[in-house]
């Protein structure tokens, strides 16, 4: 089915195995170098030991200058599930300084932003995405998401697919108000591997955008896409009960590799398991496509059964059924308002997943996974509270805020630096030309760490990647 | 009962016949055409003209009888009070693949396209609609009436002849069989015809040729009396099959394939053009001046705007996609969502649809884009569309690019009567479809999705498993 293969949801697919041998040449590549320059031995008795940096690909993302700015006279959703009518928000050196009434006090010389008639929010923080590793155009050449080699991937890092110059990136920023994001690698394998989280800000490599600090994730999928993927080559996983059995070994190993670990430290490193070890010891956080909710709940129990915890179960069409046990166990489902149908596993989708979820006392969590979704998860959020309300589900508008900021944030593991207007955190803010929940509603300004990078009445804040340069509709509205 | 839950959140039934109505829905059977009375609402009659507060709108046998204020109710009709409500036409998808798939990825349930059929051209969607397709129904609820369906092109060019559909819920889908040929014509028509955008040029023009030498005579199946031209699913079968007309021997075509193009050559049949790239467009346009008689519509036109002004002037309507914003391929470099709005503004005839964007489940989500095109209109650069225009690119427009505006696509009287009331705005965000008609039948809003969000609204189990939960 031709039709299939462009679609995004089903992209495993179109994964060629060039590009694979590709990237597996390059990552050894670095293991070389990176050997090349360990210090010498020290002690004549000391075996030679080299000790990876802990992050060998550090953030340089630097925030950009801002002036310190006040939004007064607007309707403010704070992301924590307040909301302020005239409220002002005082944005300085890069941080929320205030939010109040009008009464607030803004300091001196600070730019005015008259906000009257119009929304400010936290910045849209997307926590499933595949810009820049399935970046536009979507040629085969870009097809840099799924390591579809073997089901078990996870020392690859989507950050070493990301390519900055993605338009995508731009439009995600200017129609949808988007700060952060984290891209994920595909779920054709079991472990697809590492996520990363980055600010949306274009640059020129992917260090430059990557959220300083924030936990790398890892990518898990359930379901039909490893089986299928691997089943169609008869090996392991070809069904599901195949997909928890490598899952299980592998987690295994991952338990046993940091027992020899511990009582030898010249264990030879084994970049798969350095990434499992790393989520075992609880520094780095699972996404787990998984669409079905028996799938979930057996996903829980291998948390449990190896000592992992799973931040968000993604795609989580069915996560209705099982939002008691998702409130129970503390893990968000990251979902779409209404996308269904495409598979067998989406076929009991419904409209009211978000909002049952939320009722229930779950996480719930507004993704896109698409280059066109990212750029309206407001209104996205926005038809769920609809066909949540008319179900008899009372969320308020600022309530359901945290489903595109605060929650997200809590599932990436940065909530105490974004995703919410508190004084401290980062000043990620949206202002909106109208009600962000409606469909007459565009971002007017965007700020990330308080710097202007969007602002509708200003082309010379339209960004425009390498790509688009000297193409038709170059710095065009998009 | 949820056909009457769904009700008891609409509009209020007030006449003697209402309880009666109410029944009639709830079943499964379809219910005759009754002379329904929709009053009190806004009216909107879906051809770009303003609304109308307080209007009235009157279906009687299937059709239209009259819309607009001052509409006399006529003796024994249901009335149904629409105050503070929205009524309109349904929703006409432009393009889409409803009815034609179940599950996607679930190959036997997907009848979009069949990489291994010897045939192209002479594939013919009707026989594959299922109007029993959970799609429909969860498109009806959404308030979507109507759809072009048109097949998906593999191993050659022409995908086959589309369709359009109704989403009633009776075992009649097809308004009009036939209705156009589906062509690919840029990079994936580049695809299906071997490698190339010549490729396909050649292949389009030698099919048109050998369509033309196979000189069916109008008269055996092309015209009615009194010379006017007959729709190709008018006619039973094409002559040109069934006569034992010796072909020539450097032919590429099935016979089948061959004479599935007759009516496109002679103009009976439109020819649905996919087409992205600017100068793939002006392309496209040139064919006219070949075959003069070529009735054309062009979908996706991605760069439309790039030439809008050669559109415009060719009198060709475009069927386009809405918010394509990403140069997600070569051929879609300078994607806007101002597209639609520059065409508009040019003077191009141009309605909304969705081509390889989920068509095939998602047509519901047109009013979210169409409103996406007017809220553009408040950002500077951008052009949108007004908020009349942008309801009649999702009804009154694809239905007229087709041909088809005096049957569809408005509440003008004589139209089919598919009415919709909504909550609000219907292209806001935050309104329900409330009450659903199509050619003067109440439809049910149940579906799958309704089901399983009322089976979980608890999701622990009671006394028993859900799977023993009432069923009314």
């Amino acid at each position: 089915m031709r039709v299939l293969s462009t679609d995004p949801r089903l992209r495993f697919a179109a994964v060629a195995s060039l590009t694979a041998a590709a990237l597996i040449g390059c990552a050894s590549g670095r293991t070389e170098a990176q050997s090349a320059a360990a210090p010498p031995p020290a002690a004549k008795a000391a075996p030679p030991r080299y000790t990876p940096p802990a992050d060998p690909y550090p953030s340089t993302y630097r925030p950009y200058p801002s002036t310190p700015t006040a939004i007064t006279g607007a309707t403010i959703f704070d992301g924590e599930g307040a909301r302020i009518e005239n409220g002002t928000l005082v944005m300085v050196d890069g941080r929320i300084q205030a939010i109040g009434g009008p009464d607030t006090p803004i300091p001196e010389g600070a730019t005015r932003i008259d906000g009257s008639g119009r929304w400010v929010t936290p910045g849209i923080i997307d926590d499933h995405s595949h810009l820049g590793d399935y970046p536009s155009p979507g040629v085969e050449a870009h097809s840099d998401g799924n390591e579809a080699t073997n089901p078990v991937r996870p020392e690859v890092w989507a950050e070493h697919s990301v390519w900055p110059q993605d338009p995508g990136f731009t439009r995600a920023l200017a129609n949808g108000g988007v700060t952060t994001l984290q891209i994920l690698p595909g779920s054709a394998n079991l472990f697809g591997g590492r996520s990363v989280v980055v600010r949306n800000v274009p640059a020129r490599t992917v260090q430059a955008m990557r959220f300083p600090g924030a936990p790398r994730g890892l990518k898990m999928a359930c379901g039909e896409n490893p089986k299928r993927v691997y089943g169609a080559r008869n090996t392991m996983p070809q069904t599901r009960m195949g997909n928890v059995a490598v899952m299980r070994a592998t987690w295994q190993r991952a338990v046993e590799y940091r027992e020899r670990r511990a009582r030898d430290p010249n264990t030879p490193r084994d970049l798969q398991m350095d990434t499992l070890v790393e989520v075992l010891e609880g520094r780095m956080l699972v996404h787990n496509h998984c669409y079905r909710a028996d799938e979930m709940a057996i996903m829980l129990d291998m948390a449990r059964e190896f000592g992992f915890r799973i931040a968000s179960f993604h795609h989580a069409v069915e996560a209705y059924k099982i939002a008691d046990l998702l409130r129970d166990s503390g893990t968000c489902a990251s979902m779409w308002a209404d996308w269904w149908g495409f598979k067998m596993e989406s076929y009991d989708a419904i409209n009211e997943n978000i909002p049952m979820v939320h009722a229930a006392g779950a996480c719930a969590i507004v993704h896109s996974d698409d280059p066109n979704g990212i750029q309206r998860l407001n209104q996205e959020a926005a038809k769920a509270l609809a066909d949540g309300r008319r179900m008899g589900i009372r969320i308020s508008d600022e309530e359901a805020w945290r489903w595109l900021s605060l929650n997200p944030a809590r599932a990436l593991g940065i909530e105490n630096e974004t995703g919410s207007l508190r004084v401290g955190k980062r000043a990620d803010v949206v202002l909106w030309n109208g009600n962000p929940y409606s469909v007459y509603t565009r971002p007017q300004q965007v700020w990330i760490d308080g710097a202007l990078l969007y602002d509708m009445n200003n082309p010379r804040l339209r960004p425009v990647t390498d790509f688009e340069l000297g193409q038709p509709g170059e710095g065009d509205v998009k | 009962m949820a056909a009457l839950r769904s009700l008891g959140s609409g509009p209020r039934l007030r006449s003697a016949r209402a309880a009666l109505a109410a029944v009639l829905v709830s079943t499964a059977a379809p219910a005759l055409a009754q002379t329904v009375a929709i009053t009190g609402g806004r009216v909107v009659l879906g051809d770009g003209t303003a609304p109308i507060d307080g209007g009235t709108v009157v279906i009687a046998n299937g059709r239209v009888v009259a819309a607009g204020r001052g509409v006399t109710v006529p003796a024994g009709a249901t009335v149904v009070d629409a105050q503070g409500r929205w009524v309109t036409p349904g929703i006409v998808a432009g393009f889409s693949r409803m009815g034609l798939v179940e599950v996607d990825a679930v190959n036997p349930t997907n009848d979009v396209s069949a990489a291994n059929s010897p045939f192209s051209a002479a594939i013919d969607v009707a026989p594959a609609i299922n109007p029993e397709n959970a799609s429909i129904a969860v498109n009806r609820a959404a308030g979507v009436t109507r759809a072009i369906v048109a097949p998906g092109a593999s191993r050659s060019i022409f995908a086959g002849q589309g369709a359009l559909i109704d989403l009633g819920a009776d075992m009649q889908p097809v308004t009009r069989r036939r209705l156009f040929q589906f062509v690919e014509f840029g990079e994936e028509g580049a695809t299906q015809a071997g490698g190339s955008r010549p490729s396909a040029h050649v292949l389009l023009r030698n099919a048109l040729r050998e369509a033309g030498e196979l000189r069916v005579p109008i008269s055996s199946g092309g015209a009615r009396a009194g010379g006017q031209p007959v729709p190709p699913e008018d006619v039973e079968e094409n002559p040109s099959v069934i006569t034992g007309n010796t072909r020539r021997d450097d032919v590429l075509l099935t016979r089948f394939d061959a004479a599935a193009l007759v009516p496109v050559v002679q103009g009976r049949q439109f020819l649905l053009i996919h087409v992205e790239r600017a100068a793939d467009i002006l392309q496209a346009l040139a064919l006219k001046r070949e075959f003069p008689r070529l009735r054309l519509i062009l979908v996706g036109a991605t760069e439309g705007w790039r030439v809008a002004r050669e559109i415009a002037a060719a009198g060709v309507p475009v069927i386009a996609n809405a918010l394509n914003d990403l140069p997600a391929s070569f051929e879609q470099l300078a994607a806007t969502q101002s597209n639609i709005g520059r065409m508009r503004q040019a003077g191009v005839q141009v309605g909304i649809g969705m081509i390889n964007d989920d068509e095939a489940r998602q047509v519901r989500v047109e009013t979210q884009y169409a409103g996406n095109l007017v809220a553009i209109t408040r950002v500077p650069g951008h052009t949108g569309l007004s908020w009349d225009e942008a309801f009649a690119a999702i009804t009154a427009r694809p239905a007229e690019a087709f041909g088809l505006g005096g049957e569809i696509g408005s509440l003008r009287p004589g139209r089919r009567g598919d009415v919709v009331i909504w909550s609000g705005d219907p292209l806001e965000l935050s309104s329900n479809v409330e009450a659903v008609w199509i050619d003067g039948v109440r439809q049910p809003l149940e579906n799958r999705q309704t089901r399983l969000r009322d089976r979980y609204r608890r999701p622990q189990e009671g006394d028993l498993p859900h799977a023993y939960d009432p069923r009314d």
